[in-house]
């Protein structure tokens, strides 16, 4: 890309993003400290999820020098460790110390691109502390290779300062341990916000972190079922523009267009790329190589117009599914309450998207009023809540008068968008942009949650008018019984005993509705 | 003073019967609880759509819905053990010989559990009673606290506790004797009344004393304060039935006192479970609408409420025909009224004198 831009002096993509690493969420100090971690932690995610490994990752964060005199923002350490599988030592450098393109059009559901979250996070830490970032990794279990990296910026080259070799203890996994500046007292709350919803979201994982102060938070696993991992699949052509099209031309060798289109694109069989190509007044046999740059433009602009290829199908998608939704769920609510709702994949732009919302209700954990938690690709979305389609949806789009919901309840409302490519509103990922494909499928699964909520109160109502029944009859027949026998000059309390004891079988629904809960 | 014979035995009677009545209940609730079944009492309904006209006995009377209330339907058992409680309660007092007013009754419930929301849900569960009994609730000895009076030649032996046996002569004291629940009770030994006059306010009732009417027209004078209070009717009952004393009402010249006159003849709709409180043979003596031209009364011109209540009553049943639809419609023709006291305009005296004998015999050919 560079050589073409000859007007200009070259820019390696590091030093692009070292320059606008705004952009990437390491705007202040505050914020470096936040993301740094999000992204060590997802990347550990990432790959024990692709290697279904149950993840246990152990995150701690210290004082470069232990001095609570010293005002942040100041240099920290943070180490990341996870039993992922470990990346073959003869990647390391480029995997940690440049920052990567990759050259595949494959796409599937993961938390970043490409890893470059990390990499921008040990950038960060090199321009900020001018320390290396340190790596250990055991790839195959018999040794453990350590590295001392830094990034040469302006060539976007690794310089490796220091690799040692050990004996490994026949486990896998990966440490990170990056100094850079941040401001923990500003960050402290976010970062532990952001465990807490990540134990939600991945109950899967055993969460451990450990704060500046040695205070231990550890967030256990809830249940040992994983997302099926995604599957890599072709581009949709309604996802593609100008620019990828022209370098997916690039490497074909296919000789026809109609080969062309049906071997590239999801979805797409030698019969709909024909009539595609009739639609956009295109020779199916023509060769590829031969597509002026005017002949490109405009049959990228057919792509759009042509309204018969088929939606994206979900394969490379990987949702939680509603068992796993839930036990996160339960696990870190403890509602009184909790349902989920899982939408059938839906697609926008030729990308598929999948959306999972959770309800929880009541409970110890939850305060009156609803809170909203987002995740997009598992990924916690901690900032900019309200410019969220999800925070449209229930504060515009729902009448929760509909669903009998009091103004008060303690209601946790979660959203989990997973798609190939969620539409951020901003660079800073952080808030879904209001696709109308994606808010009427979060509509629709936010009101199935209220539906199923509206049906728990609505039983567990007249389960206590049952409870409350049961209580009266208590009291009021014995009344009646002690009154008659002084009326009537009696001689002994009448026999009555079986009257309460109709009320049984209302005992036993009072049973039930203590178990459905 | 002449002696009536078998008349002590009337009180007792009553209260017997009374007993009876609520030991019945008792039992019916009782055997039923203990057969296992849930118990439930059936009354007359006392909605509006039951309450009807009896041209027989002139009187509002209930129809033939019934209610049932049943101690198994979640929305009675409460109101239900607030009857049978209510039942124990007042098979107590009258037992003990004690009475009991509507507050009391309303507070008395707190000590056994029994809760009333206001005293109103009380006083319901004290009507409800009086239907499944069909007695007054005087009978079972629990009275209002408004009280009305009597005075004139009566000797009436107490049946209360503490003063049984001990008689009294009702023209002893001129302010006259409040008919309350020990007048109520009392035994009627002795009389040389030939009438009893009801009369209003305490005003007339008071002149009346002062003239001797009691002497001059040989009766009874008592002042019903206003539409009387049921003790006060069932003391008129008592003393039309027992005495065989008739008995004649002076209201003042307007469509409420037309009204008075009318309950204690016929009886009120609030009452219509209850037949024993009408007197059908009292007559209502005035002050008419037609006397209010006949002696030139200081008069007043009747208020929208006076004309739509007299219009009102123009419709119901109890006013078809007779003295009563003829006054309503001159009052509302003339749209004027007067009270007793305006007889004053010819002397204080002229109201015992003059008016009170003419209407008198007027009344009597009625």
């Amino acid at each position: 890309m560079a050589n073409r831009q000859v007007a200009f002096a070259e820019i390696s993509p590091s030093e692009f993003f070292y320059r606008n690493r705004d952009l990437a969420g390491f705007s202040n100090p505050a914020r470096a400290l936040y993301s740094a971690i999000r992204e060590l932690v997802e990347n550990s995610l990432d790959a024990c999820e692709l290697f279904q490994i149950l993840p246990e990752i152990n995150v701690a964060i210290e004082e470069v020098e232990r001095n609570i005199e010293n005002p942040d923002p100041k240099p920290y350490v943070v180490t990341v460790r996870d039993n992922g599988p470990g990346v073959d030592p003869r990647h390391v450098p480029n995997a940690f110390g440049r920052v990567f393109f990759g050259s595949k059009f494959l796409l599937r559901q993961s938390r970043g691109m490409f890893g470059m979250g990390g990499t921008m996070a040990i950038l960060y830490g090199q321009i900020t502390t001018s320390k290396p970032v340190s790596i250990m990794t055991s790839f195959d279990g018999n040794s453990t290779i350590a590295f001392d990296l830094m990034i040469d910026i302006q060539s976007n080259r690794p310089i490796v300062l220091r690799k040692d070799s050990k004996p490994g203890d026949g486990s896998t996994g990966t440490t990170v341990k990056i100094t850079l500046e941040g401001d923990y007292f500003r960050a402290a709350q976010k970062i532990q916000d952001y465990f807490k919803h990540c134990a939600m979201v991945t109950p899967y994982s055993k969460l451990t972190y450990v704060d500046p102060q040695g205070r231990v938070l550890v967030f256990e696993r809830g249940t040992s079922a994983m997302p099926t991992a995604p599957e890599e699949t072709l581009p949709h052509p309604y996802g593609i523009d100008v620019e990828a099209f022209r370098r997916l031309l690039k490497q074909s060798t296919d000789p026809s267009l109609l080969k062309f289109m049906y071997s590239n694109f999801h979805r797409v069989g030698p019969k709909i790329a024909l009539r595609f190509l009739q639609f956009a007044g295109f020779d199916p046999n023509k060769s590829p190589a031969e597509l002026t740059a005017e002949e490109t433009v405009a049959l990228v602009e057919a792509i759009h117009k042509f309204d018969e290829f088929l939606q994206p199908d979900a394969s490379c998608l990987s949702p939680l599914g509603s068992e796993i939704l839930d036990a996160g769920i339960r696990k870190e609510l403890q509602p009184e309450f909790a349902t989920t709702s899982i939408r059938p994949p839906s697609a926008y732009s030729g990308y598929p998207f999948i959306v999972e919302v959770g309800l929880a209700y009541g409970g110890r954990a939850l305060s009156p009023g609803v809170k909203l938690f987002r995740f997009a690709n598992r990924i916690p979305l901690l900032y900019d809540e309200a410019s969220d389609v999800s925070w449209k949806v229930i504060s515009e789009g729902i009448d929760r008068k509909r669903y009998h919901i009091p103004p008060d309840a303690p209601l946790g409302i979660i959203t989990h968008v997973c798609s190939t490519k969620i539409p951020y509103k901003t660079v800073g990922k952080e808030y879904l942009a209001d696709r109308p494909e994606l808010e009427r499928e979060l509509k629709n699964a936010v009101r199935d949650v209220l539906r199923k909520l509206r049906g728990y109160l609505t039983k567990k109502g007249s389960m206590e008018m049952v409870k409350r029944k049961l209580n009266i009859y208590g009291k009021y027949l014995p009344l009646i019984a002690k009154f008659s026998t002084d009326l009537s000059k009696a001689k002994r309390p009448p026999r009555y005993g079986k009257l309460i004891a109709q009320r049984d079988s209302r005992r036993e629904a009072q049973r039930r509705i203590e178990e459905y809960s | 003073m002449r002696r009536k014979e078998g008349l002590k035995s009337t009180a007792s009677l009553r209260r017997k019967e009374v007993k009876q009545l609520l030991r019945g209940l008792g039992q019916r609730v009782y055997s039923d609880l203990d057969n296992e079944v849930f118990p439930e009492l059936l009354f007359p309904s006392r909605s509006v759509g039951n309450i009807v006209y009896d041209e027989g006995l002139k009187q509002y009377i209930l129809g033939k819905s019934t209610v049932r209330r049943s101690s198994q339907n979640i929305k009675h058992i409460r109101p239900f053990s607030q009857l049978v409680w209510l039942a124990y309660f007042v098979n107590k007092l009258v037992q003990e010989g004690k009475t009991s007013t509507l507050r009391d009754v309303f507070y008395s419930a707190q000590a056994y559990n029994v809760e009333f929301v206001d005293q109103d849900e009380s006083d319901e569960i004290i009507t409800d009673l009086e239907a499944v009994l069909t007695k007054a609730r005087e009978d079972f000895r629990v009275y209002p606290e408004e009280r009305s009076a009597i005075f004139g030649d009566l000797t009436i032996e107490y049946t209360v506790p503490g003063y049984e046996g001990k008689r009294l002569n009702l023209s002893s004291h001129p302010d006259g004797y409040l008919i309350g629940p020990s007048l109520s009770t009392a035994e009627f030994i002795d009389t040389s009344a030939k009438m009893v006059l009801a009369v209003e306010k305490g005003g007339i009732f008071t002149r009346f004393v002062e003239e001797k009417v009691h002497k001059k027209f040989k009766a009874l004078i008592i002042d019903t304060a206003g539409q009387p209070p049921r003790s006060t009717r069932y003391m008129l009952k008592r003393l039309n039935q027992e005495l065989g004393l008739p008995v004649y009402v002076v209201t003042d010249g307007d469509v409420y006192g037309e009204h008075i006159a009318m309950v204690i003849i016929s009886g009120s709709a609030n009452a219509a479970h209850l037949r024993e409180l009408t007197v059908s043979s009292a007559k209502w003596v005035g002050v008419w609408a037609s006397d209010l031209l006949k002696y030139k009364l200081p008069s007043d011109p009747m208020t929208e409420n006076d004309i739509k209540r007299a219009q009102e009553l123009k419709r119901d049943p109890r006013y078809r025909g007779g003295i009563w639809q003829r006054e309503l419609e001159l009052f509302l023709k003339i749209k004027r009224k007067s009270e007793l006291e305006a007889f004053a305009k010819y002397g204080l005296t002229h109201i015992t004198d003059k008016y009170l004998p003419e209407k008198l015999r007027e009344a009597k050919e009625l």
